[in-house]
């Protein structure tokens, strides 16, 4: 198949009110992020939120900005679990060394 | 002849011949890097909390006025111009190129703006508030390596983006590119702007002056 055909064929998408919807509610999170940082929450506590605001924000931006709502699932499929594996991988291996390194520290 | 399995094999999607994910390999090509890139980033950004949290005195340069309203707005600007993206993408596959190359240069202004923002919060930070690379007034000297590295690597993202931007929307323009190489733009421009979005609330927000 051609790229045009391709092209052509790969999105009815999202239209131009469900995009604009979908910016709003982005720039509403961060409006909300921003509201947070107001209140003197602890490091690892603000951190958990953000991170968790920012998966939200990443998923919205994937599924409808960059499509992949719209595309084969098999490609969702093909890309995302490797991706969250791969990140997974960095949390279990890097914490521990990084922390165990942190008791090596001269105080 | 064939046998019913091997027949049902040949006109599956993986028998060759035909795009088992329905997307030419341009797209599929910048998906991958995106899946690399997206790696690259979560390295840095999961190292840097890791800093952030073990480091008791972590420097808190950014005050909500005027450091942190100056990133917000450049958060918007860099959410406009993915909006503006959308816009290209979409005139992009109703062939309407003229609409197309406008929105595109929308998009090149808000990575333009936000690019600027950002040096000027750079040279503010560098010149007025004597933060280096390797040494700030305020407190761990990890800091300055942390945020210029990761923000400088993200703005080195925007600035090839408007440089793939002002090709693409020129060979567009002349009929030399076609819908599909705009949409490939566009995820990549999208990319840059979601990973901005862990940016943002990690590096700034995390380090607030109250």
């Amino acid at each position: 198949m051609s790229t045009e055909a391709h092209a052509a064929e790969a999105h009815a998408g999202a239209s131009v009110g469900t995009n604009l919807v979908v910016w709003i509610g982005l720039v509403a999170i961060t409006f909300l992020e921003v509201f947070l940082a107001y209140e003197e929450l602890k490091p690892a506590v603000m951190l958990s939120i953000l991170v968790v605001l920012s998966v939200v924000k990443a998923g919205m931006i994937m599924s409808w900005f960059m499509h992949l709502k719209y595309e084969k699932f098999t490609l969702v499929l093909w890309l995302v679990p490797a991706m969250i594996f791969c990140i997974c991988m960095m949390f279990i291996f890097f914490f521990p060394e990084a922390f165990r390194l942190l008791q090596m520290r001269p105080h | 002849m064939h046998d019913v399995k091997t027949e049902a094999a040949l006109e599956s999607s993986w028998s060759g011949g035909k795009s088992p994910f329905a997307m030419g390999s341009k797209k599929l090509g910048m998906w991958l890097f995106i899946v690399s890139d997206t790696l690259t980033f979560s390295a840095l950004l999961i190292t840097y909390s890791y800093s952030r949290l073990t480091n008791p005195d972590w420097p808190r340069p950014f005050p909500i006025f005027p450091a942190i309203a100056f990133s917000t707005t450049m958060t918007v600007v860099l959410l406009a111009s993915s909006l503006t993206m959308v816009m290209a993408v979409m005139a992009a596959q109703r062939n309407d190129r003229k609409k197309t190359v406008m929105w595109m240069v929308a998009t090149m202004v808000g990575g333009l703006l936000f690019t600027g923002l950002h040096l000027t919060e750079w040279m503010n930070m560098i010149f007025k508030e004597h933060f280096t690379i390797t040494g700030n007034p305020e407190g761990t000297p990890l800091f300055g390596a942390v945020f210029f590295g990761i923000t400088g690597l993200h703005m080195t993202h925007v600035m090839i983006g408007v440089i793939y931007l002002g090709i693409v929307a020129v060979g567009y323009g002349r009929g030399k590119f076609s819908a599909e190489d705009v949409e490939v733009n566009g995820l990549y421009w999208h990319f840059v702007d979601l990973v901005w979005m862990f940016v943002f609330p990690l590096i700034y927000l995390m380090s607030v002056k109250y």
